[in-house]
């Protein structure tokens, strides 16, 4: 069945983004990303001397994979712009998703700054994927200033506790004019599942699989489930009942 | 003259390239990006520009993240 997803024009077969982030070493990354049968993955920019040589690049060329870098680690809109910018000079796209978060603890997306920062890269030619709190308001709003899509968290990332607030993920691809992506939160495969059944056009993760206990199985496993997921919502789930009904005929 | 290149205050000869400062860092030769005090410098301006005196260098790459 042919289902791409398209973000800002752009087709993919796969509708499970990945993270490079949190892998014990570059081949079992690449033995996850292989089995997640990803097109999509996002890199981290860091300072060449902190950062050493990571080969992550070289990995995801190798691969196939369209690189996505993040602006994960800025507090501020001028920190996102500017990372936003470095990463389009570094990697030659004019991708970025989007992360401007309020504090160490928590992660969770400072809505103020990273409206203000999605605005200006918008303006600047950026295709915008912002990381966004589960704020129905706020995805709309990402929307309406001219992001390529919105990427609501299901919970705080690296948390693995799920989708916390369903009904919003639910509220937010139901208005939502450009795809949704649930980002961040993702535990296990019923997570991910979750997450199409619920409207979601894609989903990305990272944690759940680079530090799963065997991450090749899992990246499978949560290809399996958006596929899954995404079946069902096409198909139509029957409506919830309270009562029983059987199935087979009366006698 | 002294700049700061990546946190740490390095003493340059007056006249330093931000492509001299790049390869000073070890970048490799792909994938890497130059800010000079908060704005990027693109990789064809890399010879021409002069790090100034006190000047801020961020030389990034693409790590594992996200």
């Amino acid at each position: 069945m042919d289902d791409p997803l398209i973000i800002a024009g752009r087709e993919f077969r796969s509708r499970l983004i990945t993270g490079t982030g949190g892998a014990a070493n570059l081949s079992v990354l690449e033995r996850a990303l292989v089995a997640s049968g990803t097109e999509l993955t996002t890199v981290a920019m860091r300072r060449v001397d902190a950062a050493g040589q990571t080969g992550v690049l070289e990995l995801l060329r190798r691969l196939g994979i369209e690189v996505l870098p993040n602006t994960a680690g800025c507090r501020t809109s001028a920190e996102a712009v500017l990372t936003a910018q470095l990463a389009r000079e570094a990697l030659e796209t004019n991708w970025v998703k989007l992360e401007v978060v309020y504090d160490e603890q928590t992660l969770l997306p400072d809505p103020v700054e990273l409206l203000d920062a999605a605005e200006r890269l918008v303006r600047d030619g950026f295709v915008v994927l912002p990381y966004t709190n589960d704020d129905p308001v706020l995805a709309l709003k990402l929307q309406d200033i001219g992001c390529a899509t919105v990427m609501p968290l299901g919970s705080p990332i690296g948390t693995g506790l799920g989708i916390r607030n369903p009904h919003n993920i639910e509220l937010i691809t139901s208005r939502a004019g450009v795809p949704v992506v649930l980002d961040a939160g993702i535990g296990t495969a019923s997570d991910a599942a979750l997450a199409m059944e619920l409207g979601c056009s894609a989903v990305l993760l990272a944690t759940a699989v680079t530090r799963a206990q065997d991450p090749e199985r899992m990246a499978a496993a949560m290809r399996c489930a958006v596929e899954g997921g995404r079946l069902a919502r096409i198909a139509g789930r029957i409506p919830q009942r309270f009562w029983a009904q059987a199935s087979s005929p009366g006698l | 003259m002294k700049a700061q290149v990546n946190g740490t205050s390095r003493d340059l000869v007056d006249g330093t390239s931000v492509a001299a400062v790049v390869s000073l860092v070890g970048a490799p030769e792909k994938g890497v990006a130059v800010a000079l005090d908060g704005a990027v410098v693109p990789r064809a301006l890399w010879d021409s520009t002069i790090v100034p005196d006190g000047g801020v260098v961020e030389v990034l790459t693409a790590v594992q993240g996200g």
